[in-house]
């Protein structure tokens, strides 16, 4: 039940990405629609999975690996839906629906069993960290693809060629605007993970912080979008600089992510 | 019944004669009544515009019928608008048939537009549609013809993209503009001279939302002059750098032989403008805004040549989608040929199953006042004599009504083979 539930919404991601990427060179009408359609029908089938899984297991189902990068794409989907809700912007699924999904390939690889977990995890503090730093990634990824929608559509402008995706990607303004905006709801969240996760690192080893690769990464993520926040409202970072550092704050997250979930060392059993 | 079209537009004819051939308001009923008391005109729409005048009409069939109704016609024209038959000659142009509604559907998807994809030319047929209507000039041939126009143009609207992107210099900039700021509302214009082109972009950017325009001229009185058409207000020029620091949109002519405004001058601008972006038009020849300020972040520059090239790949791109515009009216044309080829057997259809009737009703008269027969029996016969009747005219009938090439040839063999009489 709970496996197949997985392969039905990986199959449906599958669907809303090929439609999303075909409307990037084709740009039919139904094809946004058949990629929202794909993509909620996934997300439902996704949610059931979590659920069953949660329930099952008796604890929030970010513990392993495939666990993670699963619950990663399900936040990255939720925002999606909200801002494709509230904004419409033009081909935002093309940019993300790609990504979502490559996490959900990744998670279909690894390994689904579950061990029981390390007494020293067991803590509510798990799900507070977990989900906040889920979301809070979820956010910076947008925001990262929302940061290379700004840099094509500025390459069509500043280039003065304006055929291809000019016309029906949304204008700068919009996605500086939306860049930043999720970089705002982001940090708070990300900001939240980083203090719940000391707190359970002091009541499992008795420190807030033991400077493993692993939160020291996390630190530094936190201090590129701290930047971009700073430098923004201090000195007009806005536009092309504010989408590129989004983009490179994205990449230091999910090279930590990918890296450390790999050697798998440290203290974060699984990430 | 055929269709005919007479008319003129922005191609055939000077302004100047289109004024004298427009049927301007008054004009328009009094001349579909006459057009109507023609002998071979049945239904008429007239569509009169600034760039074309174009009469419909659903004339009398034959050959005749065509060279009668274009002669008359003709003279209708030059009478009705006192103008002399000679001058005519090179403005009019005639289609019938075929090539009259595949006209009148290029007309309606504005694919003979001077600006192609142009959308107001639809809304124009509609109403003058709408009128002729409304004053019973048309029939069945005409309001079929004008409803399939209308959602031609309709479906080439949705299908192609013949009426997208910009296709003059404003309003490149204003599409631009758009793109870059999404919202005009609220944005602050500054004019850095005070040309004719640059008031025209103001004006269109006005239209499109911009709120604010303050301009900046070598000669302060006639920025004064500008800024007050314009709700604006007007500074000396030396203050522009200060100005634009405030203004989002810069649209600079000034006439002036070198650049004006330098990278190291939007460079410092910018950074007092916390990068919030702006956009440079720059519209003078030769330019006064040095090219490399493009290179800056949150900076987009284009002078003429560029907004040009825009408008260029704009028309080329709508062009191409002409092309495709004008296959699916190939198609449709061809669908309204078939309808128009069924109207015209109609009547040899009526006039053979009446004659057939006749027939059979004439012998039952005869049959029955020589014998008795009861009622029963009288039925039966009736009932005898129709099935014959209908199982004799229905192959005729069946292959008149299907679209076959010969149909022509099938119509004036029946007409003779039953002396059905006319053409």
């Amino acid at each position: 039940m709970g496996a197949i539930t997985f392969d039905i919404s990986l199959a449906f991601y599958f669907c809303a990405m090929l439609f999303a990427l075909l409307d990037l060179f084709k740009g039919a009408k139904m094809l946004p629609k058949l990629m929202l359609l794909s993509a909620l029908l996934g997300f439902g089938f996704h949610t059931i999975y979590i659920f069953y899984s949660g329930f099952s297991s008796g604890y929030v189902p970010i513990v392993n690996p495939h666990e993670a990068t699963s619950f990663f794409a399900w936040c990255i989907f939720l925002l999606f839906f909200v801002l494709e809700y509230r904004y419409k912007l033009g081909l935002l699924g093309s940019f993300i629906t790609p990504l979502a999904f490559a996490l959900m390939f990744v998670s279909f690889i690894l390994p689904a069993e579950m061990k029981p977990l390390p007494p020293i995890l067991r803590s509510q503090w798990l799900g507070i960290h977990a989900v906040f730093a889920f979301l809070a990634n979820a956010a910076f990824a947008m925001a990262a693809g929302v940061g290379v929608m700004y840099l094509v559509q500025e390459h069509y402008v500043k280039s003065k060629n304006l055929g291809g995706l000019f016309s029906r990607l949304p204008s700068l303004h919009v996605l500086d605007e939306i860049n930043y905006r999720l970089i705002t709801i982001g940090f708070p969240l990300f900001t939240v993970a980083i203090i719940s996760g000391s707190i359970w690192a002091d009541n499992a080893w008795g420190s807030y912080i033991s400077w493993e690769p692993r939160q020291v990464w996390s630190i530094i993520s936190w201090l590129i979008f701290g930047i971009v926040l700073h430098a923004r409202l201090l000195a007009g970072w806005r536009g092309r600089r504010a989408a590129v550092l989004s983009i490179l704050g994205f990449l230091t997250i999910i090279g930590a992510f990918a890296g450390l979930a790999l050697l798998h060392k440290g203290q974060h059993v699984f990430l | 019944m055929r269709v005919l079209v007479a008319g003129l537009n922005h191609k055939s004819a000077d302004v100047e004669v289109r004024e004298k051939l427009a049927f301007s308001g008054e004009k328009l009923e009094p001349g579909l009544r006459a057009l109507l008391a023609l002998p071979l005109v049945k239904e008429a729409v007239i569509i009169s515009t600034c760039n074309r005048v174009e009469i419909y009409m659903g004339i009398e069939g034959g050959v005749e019928g065509g060279e009668g109704a274009i002669r008359q016609v003709k003279q209708f024209i030059s009478s009705f608008h006192q103008i002399p038959s000679g001058l005519l000659e090179k403005a009019l142009y005639f289609y019938t048939d075929t090539a009259a509604v595949r006209h009148i559907f290029r007309v309606t998807s504005s694919l003979d537009s001077m600006v192609v994809g142009e959308p107001q030319i639809l809304g124009q047929v509609k109403d003058s549609f709408q009128f002729a209507l409304g004053k019973k000039a048309t029939g069945v041939l005409m309001n079929k013809l004008m409803k399939k126009a209308i959602s031609v143009a309709k479906k080439v609207r949705t299908e192609t993209k013949v009426a997208e992107n910009a296709v003059s210099i404003s309003f490149a900039a204003v599409e631009l503009a758009k793109k870059i700021f999404n919202d005009l509302a609220g944005k602050r214009v500054l004019l850095l001279g005070a040309g004719e082109m640059a008031e025209l972009a103001a004006r269109y950017l006005m239209t499109n939302g911009v709120s604010e325009i303050v301009v900046a001229n070598r000669t302060f009185e006639r920025g004064c002059e500008l800024a007050r058409n314009f709700n604006g207000r007007a500074v000396t020029f030396g203050l522009f750098k200060q100005e634009m620091v405030h203004s989002d949109i810069v649209l600079c002519s000034t006439g002036a032989p070198s650049y004006v405004v330098l990278k190291q001058d939007v460079h410092d601008i910018m950074k007092e403008r916390k990068q919030r972006p702006v956009f440079l038009i720059d519209i003078s020849v030769p330019r006064n805004i040095d090219p490399k300020v493009n290179g800056l972040e949150n900076v987009y520059l284009y002078d003429v040549d560029d907004l040009q090239g825009v408008v260029d790949s704009n028309r080329n791109e709508r062009e191409k989608e002409a092309g495709k515009a004008e296959e699916i009216i190939a198609g449709e044309v061809e669908v309204f040929e078939r309808w128009m080829a069924g109207l015209e057997s109609v009547p040899t259809i009526v006039a053979f199953r009446q004659k057939a009737l006749q027939i059979g009703e004439g012998e039952l008269e005869k049959l029955f006042n020589r014998n008795s027969f009861d009622e029963g029996q009288q039925k039966a016969i009736r009932h005898m004599a129709s099935s014959i009747v209908n199982k004799l005219i229905h192959p005729p009938t069946a292959a008149l009504k299907e679209d076959a090439e010969d149909r022509d040839i099938l119509i004036a063999l029946l007409r003779k083979l039953y002396d059905l009489g006319g053409d």
